[in-house]
């Protein structure tokens, strides 16, 4: 019974740790629910220094294009990892590291970063800053399933090597006149940068973090 | 095609109290769901449109049956009450939410409880949805229009708005009624409803609006368990008074047919938006 059980490992690239907070918020009723999962590999929580084989690895944060490091480690999770998974905004559509350029200490050289799905082949990839716990949930569970049907966006998000923005909304569904103003938009934002005004959200460009999660939720825009 | 969508069992009903139906749209069925779900620890919040001066809404989290009848009543313009969602949880603490909607915020309701990922401990916190029949919508300026110009009635003024007998009506508070034929708003609607095909929100748990019971009564569409116990309950005890829906030509009749006239003419329109290769609503549940 042991060895079958579904191996997954969490590697974190650039990023705050918010997205392996919201999938040890999880872990538990992972284990209790499916009682298939194995962690097998996060250096947050565990000691296990090489990234071992595993059939999901869920990775965190955008890559560092000035650290050989990181890009080793962003090959290494795509020999290792049957299924790889960019967990959050970071490393699914860049994120707030959108915004970094560089200067900082103490790696003032470090200045260039991407989406884990530009620089490998993703399987799937997860937008939010971070995903919520029970979406979390939801994906692995899919993924150990099979359900194909709900992981679609997933699939397609990690095709898609572009940034993600607030200004999508207004791209993909105010532009195209299929705005009907639910207000999804504005609640799911974790910056609180969009206000609906007169039944249409308008965002705010010095609030938006690029993660991607208000396009995602809109009913009106295919994901 | 099934115009409805699914459903358990459909009736006529009205609301027993009359604070309820003093203020309510049709047969209160919205509120007095919400009242007796808050009064009965079935739900400890709900999300209603409400309304400020001159007739704009305004999306609430409301605890109270004396703030669920303040927000009763139809506004005739988009309410985009899912953005309130997060605050529902987060700043008023609920864990058994009630969400009215039109049947586009139902499913955009839908979509979230799917695939949640911007909203964390939110899905099991989600207790009943309503959904309201739905036609068209019109954005502020375009309901304002309407009022103001086509009516001749300054919103400030209004008390109630109402669409029935194929007229725009607007009442005042000095007690007159306003009427246009509802062919001149057609031009004031909002333009995304056009490739909308859900006449009465499919996907709620309960469904209601005036279309196909006699006035002062609402049509009710149970559809899930969940929504079948409520309404059950509230029959139970007195809190609803019910008949059989009329099955003829000016009951069921005349929903069905609205239901699939809206389905078909906004099918055309998405195909014709197909056609010049524009993006269409995708398949969301
Ligand atoms: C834009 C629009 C179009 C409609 N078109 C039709 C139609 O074609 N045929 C039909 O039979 N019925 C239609 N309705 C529904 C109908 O007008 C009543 O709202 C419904 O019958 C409920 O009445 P009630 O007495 O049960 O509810 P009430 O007790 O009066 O409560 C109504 C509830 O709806 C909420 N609400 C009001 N306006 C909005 C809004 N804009 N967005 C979201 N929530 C809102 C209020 O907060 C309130 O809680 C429409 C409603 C709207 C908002
Ligand atoms: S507007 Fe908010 S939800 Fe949308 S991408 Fe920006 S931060 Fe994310
Ligand atoms: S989520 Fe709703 S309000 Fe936001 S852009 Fe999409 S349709 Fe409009
Ligand atoms: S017609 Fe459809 S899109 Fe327009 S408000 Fe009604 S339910 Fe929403």
């Amino acid at each position: 019974m042991e060895d079958k059980r579904i191996t997954v490992a969490h590697v974190q690239l650039s990023s705050c740790c918010g997205c392996l907070i919201s999938l040890t918020d999880t872990y538990e009723k992972l284990l209790d629910v499916l009682n298939s999962v194995d962690l097998v590999y996060c250096q947050t929580l565990m000691d296990v220094r090489e990234i071992p084989k595993a059939d999901i690895i869920l990775v965190e944060g955008a890559v560092c294009l000035d650290d050989h490091h990181a890009m080793e480690i962003a090959k290494e999770v795509r020999e290792k990892g049957k299924i790889v998974v960019a967990l959050g905004a970071c490393a699914a559509v860049g994120g707030i590291t959108r915004f970094s350029k560089g200067g900082q200490m103490s790696k003032p050289v470090q200045s260039s970063f991407s989406s884990l799905t530009e620089v490998v082949k993703c399987d799937l990839a997860i937008p939010g800053c971070p995903p919520s716990p029970e979406l979390i949930v939801n994906v692995i569970t899919a993924v150990i399933e099979g359900n194909t049907e709900y992981l679609k966006p997933f699939v397609r998000y990690g095709e898609r090597k572009y940034e993600a923005c607030g200004c999508d909304l207004i791209i993909n569904a105010i532009n195209k006149s299929l705005c009907m103003g639910c207000g999804v938009c504005a609640a799911s934002c974790p910056t609180r940068a969009i206000e609906m005004v007169e039944g249409r959200p308008l965002v705010s460009s010095q609030l938006c973090i690029k993660c991607g999660v208000c396009s995602f939720q809109c009913p009106r825009i295919e994901v | 095609m099934e115009p409805l969508g699914s459903y358990k069992s459909i009736i006529s009903a009205r609301a027993t109290d009359s604070r309820i139906l003093k203020r309510s749209q049709d047969g209160g069925i919205v509120s007095a769901v919400f009242i007796y779900g808050l009064e009965n620890n079935i739900l400890d919040g709900v999300i209603v449109a409400d309304k400020e001066e001159n007739f704009k809404p305004v999306p609430k989290v409301v605890t109270t049956p004396e703030e669920v009848l303040e927000a009763a009543g139809t506004k005739y313009t988009v309410c985009p009450n899912l953005s309130v969602l997060k605050s529902a949880i987060r700043e008023y603490g609920c864990e058994r939410i009630g969400v009215v909607g039109t049947p586009c915020q139902i499913i955009s309701l839908r979509k979230v409880l799917k695939y949640p990922v911007g909203f964390r401990h939110l899905v099991n916190k989600v207790a009943l949805l309503l959904g309201i029949f739905c036609m068209e919508n019109f954005p502020y300026m375009g309901m304002k229009t309407i009022v103001e110009e086509l009516c001749g009635v300054k919103l400030e003024d209004v008390v109630k708005m109402d669409i029935g007998k194929g007229k725009f009506w607007v009442y005042t508070r000095w007690g007159d009624a306003k009427s246009i034929k509802l062919k001149k708003t057609h031009p004031y609607e909002q333009i995304s409803c056009h490739v909308c095909t859900d006449y009465t929100a499919e996907l709620a748990d309960i469904s209601t609006g005036s279309v196909g019971s006699p006035d002062g009564w609402s049509t009710v569409l149970i559809r899930s368990e969940k929504g079948e116990e409520i309404i059950n309950k509230m029959i139970e005890e007195g809190y609803l008074e019910t008949k059989p829906v009329d099955e003829g030509k000016f009951g069921l009749g005349i929903l069905k047919k609205l239901a699939l006239t809206k389905k078909e003419k906004n099918m055309k329109e998405i195909e014709h938006r197909k056609e010049l290769g524009l993006p269409v609503p995708p398949k969301v549940c």
